[in-house]
């Protein structure tokens, strides 16, 4: 049996896009020189933002953890090289708004020391909650872009049983050689990967999904399994139509059934990981090196010499362009992720993550002009190109409404963000910025709703308490009264409003010692300068 | 003949009218609990009081019951005050110039100023502060909504309003849990 398999299905919609591989295609993967700075950013990951666990003035090196994770869907982060941290603070981040969030910064010091988990050769001897854990505590997260927690995604409850494991080499994006040149030059690093992942999911079979225009991947990746004689990995090749790369539409051409909507592959028994996330799983548990660095395709006609780069994580973009050679004429738009999925850069101030895949410079007229949006006309091209089957044009009506019902009616949670429709928009309409725009509407709208119940509860037993603290508070006079007519001869004969005076007199001077105790720490704490907050040893 | 047939058929129609009035007089109340309850589900639930009712829930019965406008919400801003409007058919209005505007935030005690009075807890709607006569009282900033009520009742006036993140960058030796524990504006 040939290991080497064509697709049973293809996914419906999809578009068939200019490559522009050429570019960086073949060439080898450059280690990046050690930038002065490292901007980390301490949320690179779907989840809550790792926890710091370093400060200000303390030397790390290559591999030591700067932040841990805080919860399920967090991942932990680590320094990339050797250094003295000098700030940690909020910088500017790799997003499309370029908002600031809190960062750990490390002046390097060139020697690079590095400080790694001890290597485990012989995984196979471990258990998978302790595998997963060291996947955790490397911080490994998906390095296809959506940087979702690898131990996250290889957890699953035994009800649902997981049939096969698929390894998502396809790169459908334009321009991206990124996970290409991996295939070519470690095609063992992926395959040890593979198998650790394999073994933690038990899985019988493991499927290497790979474009049918990689044919240079394709035979390395061919010689390596035959070379590790492995009986237990299969390759798909799929047409190169994008977004073939995409989870639900890889598991559809390989498995022939959709997810459903609102799914996970997970409910197929399918679980995808990127080759890139396989080969940091090689290196966090056979190496037990923290993942630290990933490759990045640095391309476009706007950039001087476009490579494929090791970067370490939190090298600035500028100091990766000008190592490239700088940009061309006076071009400064610089996209992260791809042409179709990716967003335009607006500070190259902010660092590499884990989830820069590529940076693209274009050239003047390399990208096809977005003009004015025009009126949509109904053409019906985006309903023929969606790969999901939604009807893009009636999604675009109620997100231009702000009909938050309409749109989930519509299934706008199943929106992919290919791209596919804007693309062949002949109005120009941005298509996919208003299904964005409106996920975030019906998402803040649900936690507002979410807020306001929580609160109409708590006020709703806070009256429910009060009415009881009356009726009772009413009874235990009455029972009160009751026993003071009973017993006439008692030794106290002060009246009840005597002794509501003296007890409103010794409460009041309480209250007034303790305001005087207050005003006397409010003076204290104004006039002394400890409480300046920067007299710290933070130079 | 005729005429007693017209007669009858008068009759009958007056009666079923009668009757329709009566269900429609004792499916009112029953309407208005509907009602209240629909406007109550549009207002923000943050209790301030600033519409001049003792929370949200008598705020709604006042509008259903006509004694109050709708554009008296300031927490719920234009927004309520379009929502209000579609769900009563009336116009929309500017937000009323007596009801004082409030913005967005969560409470917070400064801790070495409090002196556990416990008057705070005693007038936040929502039980959302915690604590004991003479004890550090806290806001659970989750359940707090930012109503505010509990600022003028401080006796030290260590409550202060949070609407940015509370630390965002570390002093050295301070501990990690402070970048986690800084509120989402």
């Amino acid at each position: 049996m040939s290991i080497i398999e064509q697709v049973h299905q293809r996914f419906r919609g999809g578009l068939a896009l200019p490559k522009h591989k050429e570019l960086t295609r073949g060439k080898p993967i450059l280690e990046a020189p050690i930038p002065p700075e490292l901007i980390i950013p301490l949320r690179q990951h779907v989840g809550e933002s790792a926890a710091v666990t370093v400060h200000v003035g303390q030397y790390v090196r290559r591999g030591e953890q700067i932040g841990r994770a805080t919860d399920f869907l967090s991942a932990a982060v680590h320094a990339s090289s050797s250094g003295r941290i000098i700030a940690i603070e909020d910088r500017v981040t790799p997003h499309p708004s370029g908002r600031k969030e809190p960062c750990v910064v490390i002046a390097t010091d060139g020697e690079d020391a590095s400080q790694g988990l001890p290597p485990w050769p012989n995984f196979h001897s471990l258990e998978h909650s302790t595998l997963r854990n060291r996947l955790r505590q490397c911080g490994v997260v998906g390095l296809g872009g959506a940087a979702f927690p690898t131990a996250a995604k290889l957890t699953y409850s035994p009800r649902r049983s997981i049939h096969t494991l698929i390894l998502n080499a396809v790169e459908c994006e334009p321009y991206l050689t990124c996970d290409e040149s991996l295939l070519l030059e470690r095609p063992q690093e992926i395959l040890n990967g593979l198998e650790i992942m394999r073994h933690i999911l038990q899985v019988p079979t493991a499927v290497i999904a790979i474009g049918e225009n990689m044919s240079a991947s394709l035979a390395s990746l061919k010689e390596a399994i035959d070379a590790f004689s492995s009986q237990h990995v299969r390759i798909v090749v799929v047409p190169s139509l994008y977004p073939a790369g995409s989870e639900h539409q890889l598991v559809q051409m390989i498995t022939g059934q959709e997810v459903p909507s609102g799914g996970l592959p997970s409910d197929l028994g399918v679980v995808t990981q990127n080759v890139a996330t396989a080969a940091a799983v090689y290196r966090a548990v056979i190496l037990g090196e923290p993942l630290t660095s990933r490759v990045v395709t640095i391309t476009g006609q706007g950039i001087t010499q476009p490579h494929n780069l090791r970067v370490r994580i939190g090298t600035p973009i500028q100091y990766l362009l000008d190592f490239c050679g700088g940009a061309v004429g006076s071009n400064h738009l610089v996209i992260m992720g791809g042409p179709m999925m990716g967003f335009a850069l607006p500070n190259v101030a902010s660092p590499v993550v884990k989830a820069t895949n590529c940076l693209l410079m274009p050239g003047a007229d390399e990208l096809p002009g977005r003009g004015a949006a025009q009126p949509c006309i109904r053409c019906g091209f985006c309903v023929d190109a969606c790969p999901v089957g939604l009807l893009p044009q009636q999604l675009y009506w109620h997100a231009r409404a702000n009909d938050l019902e309409a749109v989930q009616e519509h299934h706008l949670f199943d929106c992919i963000e290919c791209g596919c429709c804007a693309t062949v928009c002949p109005s120009q309409i941005p298509l996919v910025q208003y299904y964005r725009q409106a996920k975030r509407e019906v998402a803040v709208h649900e936690q507002r709703r979410e807020q306001a119940t929580l609160a109409r509860e708590r006020y709703e037993h806070r009256l429910t308490r009060l009415g009881q603290q009356a009726d009772t508070n009413l009874s235990q006079l009455t029972r009160l009264a009751a026993s003071a007519l009973d017993s006439p001869g008692d030794d106290f004969d002060f009246s009840a409003d005597e002794l509501q005076t003296a007890e409103i007199t010794v409460k009041q001077a309480a209250i007034q010692a303790a305001l005087d105790r207050v005003q006397a720490k409010k003076q204290a704490t104004l006039s002394s300068p400890a409480n300046d907050g920067n007299d710290g040893e933070s130079s | 003949m005729s005429i007693l047939i017209a007669i009858l058929l008068l009759a009958l129609l007056a009666a079923a009218a009668a009757g329709g009035l009566a269900m429609a007089t004792s499916s009112q109340s029953r309407d208005k609990a509907i009602l209240t309850q629909q406007v109550d589900a549009v207002l923000p639930q943050t209790q301030c009081t600033r519409c001049g009712f003792s929370g949200c829930l008598p705020y709604a019965k006042a509008i259903v019951e006509g004694l109050a406008d709708i554009n008296r919400c300031p927490p719920g801003g234009e927004a309520t005050i379009a929502e209000l409007a579609l769900l009563l058919g009336k116009p929309v209005k500017p937000l009323a110039l007596d009801c004082l505007p409030m913005a967005p935030g969560v409470a917070g005690i400064i801790e070495e100023l409090c002196i556990g009075c416990a008057r705070c807890i005693k007038v936040c709607p929502v039980d959302a502060i915690i604590g004991a006569p003479r004890q550090m009282h806290t806001v659970i900033k989750s359940a707090c909504t930012g109503c505010e009520l509990c600022l003028p009742v401080c006796p030290t006036d260590c409550i202060v309003m949070y609407t940015a993140p509370l630390l965002t960058t570390l002093q050295p030796g301070q501990s990690a849990s402070t970048i986690s524990a800084g509120l989402s504006p």
